[in-house]
């Protein structure tokens, strides 16, 4: 597991700073050294024996499922950099503009080569604090950025004042209030912000709370993000973060206190992913099961789902369920109805 | 499940040889074995003599080939290397852009194909170079048995490619992505391993489908059998053989499956003279099984990490074998 190579996701769209970020984590002093798979080899200015130009060719997998897509270049690339083992101590996959993160994830749990050596470390994902806003209307490929997120970077903020901040960030947390926020100037950010995150890692889902960005006190209330008006923006309390809805895309928070009943939680959401998978970016959860002294966790990409029992439960810990979807149009009500079925 | 404990062995006649980085591939130039090793480097083991290591790639090595008295390599460096028993290295081309050389094969006549990207290159012996690309990234090349021929694998299927002739190359179409491609030693099939566990087959003279599914795994090695009875491969925790002995190849015929085992078969290399196959396993196994009956004999035992090479002398009297780890054997029979 340890000896896994783990694998940061660069997304963002065009011009938000992704090179910037890339040529930053390749020039810092860390004293690691990176392969990085890139689509436009000119724009990396440090010299790097490692940085392989890729094609982003995303092929469908033979099973029936049309969200089930793996980027096949990285299987051949992961499989050709591997022979090089040893030289380097993580791989950076960068990729462009117009890209849907979900293939380049979905490769890590598809091809089982791939799975074997390496490891998913996070999605980084790179927004335009100035232009961020106009992208999420009239580009869905932004959107899925911003969603599919595990850190995202604000970034440019010297660009904007602080209202056009505070409102980017808003449009940000209402698709996807789980991710990690950072404000940039130029990307700069401390480079373990951004790699070494295991965001992946079933062993590191430890809570799902949203995230606020720079404002930690008095957040222990519920967000539940479905339950806040849809509509306008309002202020939040002292933390003056403005909320706003997304038409399109949303994350679902659901949690209980009563305990779940395996027989009926599983074949549910196998069935919701298989049906839904195509609108559900990402999802997470943490469950308590009926006589299970362990928390069961669980994650996943569109219809691929990834869960294994965890650590037992504490005694200090409240046995509650939480389980969060990030995704476009999802049938909420339907959702709702069928998590309350699986009460044991 | 078969316990390898009471298996016949033989291992103890192996010459060990640590090789010091992974063993990604392993073919003989008469009797001596040559390890391609992850990067840079070919290590040449004669039967009898010194061993050698032979720089030839500027980084990793990405494939491999034999035609025989030399073996050719593609690097990360762009380069396509072809070195002789001796250690001498020559380089056959250079990609003007220093792209990863994904794929190498070799015709019967010593024409060296190699790929980079969405393009397929061939060069004759003392021949200039042609070039064609296809729709994606070749995933696999491979040479017809007779005539100038080459196919040349990509995601939804393979094209077919004369290089002497003008025309566009032919494409037989499957949809996904085929990684693997080989042609049976008579030239009638063309069987394909693709990125789902899966194989898909053609039969050249009419373009047949053939399906042989129900693997655990990518299937990442196949061999034929002796006269191409057989096709022999990994990817499960078992040999599986499909019979292509009749003129319908595997069609609506169940494969013969042998050498059940807990880990899971990796790498298959059949006997040039002999109904038998050499089988490496994920655990660092090394079977030979006899096809008809069954029987094994142990060729290395588990432990170590998982088989990535094997490869039999053409007189079938030396088996090499190497790992993940760059443990590395030579067994004289």
């Amino acid at each position: 597991m340890s000896d896994k190579i783990p694998v940061t996701v660069l997304t963002g769209y065009l011009g938000a700073g992704k090179t910037t970020l890339l040529n930053r984590i390749l020039s810092e002093p860390h004293g690691k050294k990176y392969a990085v798979i890139v689509n436009e080899f000119g724009e990396i200015g440090i010299d790097n024996d490692l940085i392989v130009g890729a094609d982003e060719e995303i092929f469908e997998m033979n099973n029936g499922c049309i969200c089930c897509t793996v980027r096949g270049d990285l299987v051949r690339i992961i499989d050709g950099l591997m022979r090089r083992k040893g030289k380097f101590d993580g791989i950076i996959v960068e990729t462009t503009g117009l890209a849907d993160p979900a293939p380049v994830a979905q490769t890590f749990f598809m091809d089982e080569e791939v799975g074997r050596k390496t490891k998913l470390d996070a999605v980084i994902t790179v927004a335009d604090a100035k232009w961020l806003r106009d992208r999420l209307k009239d580009a869905p490929e932004a959107k899925n950025q911003i969603a599919f997120a595990d850190v995202i970077l604000v970034n440019k903020t010297d660009l904007v004042s602080k209202d056009e901040l505070e409102e980017v960030e808003g449009r940000i947390r209402a698709i996807n209030p789980y991710a990690k926020l950072h404000r940039t100037e130029r990307s700069n950010i401390a480079l373990d912000q951004v790699l070494g995150r295991n965001a992946f890692d079933l062993d590191r889902i430890l809570t799902i709370e949203p995230e606020f960005l720079g404002d930690e006190h008095d957040h222990h209330h519920d967000h539940d993000h479905h339950d806040h008006d849809h509509g306008h923006a309002h202020h939040h309390g002292p933390s003056g973060l403005k909320h706003y809805h997304d038409e399109e895309m949303q994350s679902l928070s659901l949690r209980t206190d009563k305990a779940l009943d395996p027989d009926k939680f599983f074949p549910w959401v196998q069935d919701l992913v298989q049906t839904e998978g195509p609108q559900i970016l990402r999802s997470k959860g943490i469950l308590s099961f009926k006589g299970d002294a362990k928390r069961f966790v669980f994650q996943g990409v569109h219809m691929i789902l990834d869960g294994d029992h965890q650590r037992e439960w504490r005694a200090d810990e409240k046995r509650e369920s939480r389980i969060v979807f990030i995704g476009r149009n999802m049938p909420e009500d339907k959702i709702r109805e069928g998590f309350a079925r699986c009460v044991a | 499940m078969t316990d390898t404990a009471n298996t016949p062995s033989i291992a103890d006649r192996t010459h060990l040889i640590q090789s010091g980085s992974p063993v990604v591939g392993v073919h003989f130039l008469g009797d001596t074995a040559a390890f391609v090793l992850g990067e840079e480097t070919l290590l040449l083991v004669p039967n009898q003599g010194e061993e050698q290591r032979v720089a030839v790639h500027g980084g990793g090595i990405l494939a491999s080939a034999s035609a025989g008295d030399r073996i050719v390599t593609g690097g990360d460096d762009g380069k396509i290397a072809a070195t002789a028993p001796d250690g001498t290295t020559e380089i056959i081309a250079t990609d003007p852009k220093h792209r990863w050389i994904d794929h190498v094969a070799v015709g019967l006549d010593g024409t060296v194909a190699w790929s980079a990207g969405k393009q397929a290159f061939v060069r004759a012996p003392k021949g200039e170079i042609r070039t064609v690309e296809v729709p994606s990234t070749v995933g696999a090349l491979a040479f017809a048995p007779k005539g100038f021929r080459l196919a040349i694998a990509h995601y939804n299927g393979v094209s077919l490619w004369f290089p002497n002739a003008a025309a566009k190359p032919e494409i037989l179409e499957w949809k996904g992505s085929h990684l693997g491609a080989r042609f049976s030693p008579d030239g009638k099939f063309l069987v394909t391993a693709m990125q789902e566990p899966t194989l898909h087959g053609w039969r050249i003279v009419d373009g047949k489908n053939m399906r042989m599914a129900g693997y655990a795994a990518r299937v990442r090695s196949l061999d034929w059998s002796l006269g191409g009875k057989w096709l022999a491969t990994g990817g499960s925790n078992q040999l599986i053989l499909w019979p292509f002995a009749g003129k319908d190849g595997p069609m609506g015929k169940q494969p013969k499956l042998l050498a059940v085992m807990l880990a899971r078969a990796e790498v298959v290399a059949c006997h040039p003279k002999q109904d038998v196959v050499a089988v490496g396993y994920t655990d660092g196994l090394v079977l030979l099984v006899r096809i008809d009956d069954g029987a094994e004999i142990l060729a290395k035992r588990p432990g170590d990490a998982p088989i990535t090479a094997l490869a039999w002398s053409e007189d079938g009297a030396i088996l090499a074998w190497g790992t993940e780890d760059g443990a590395a054997g030579v067994l004289a029979l």
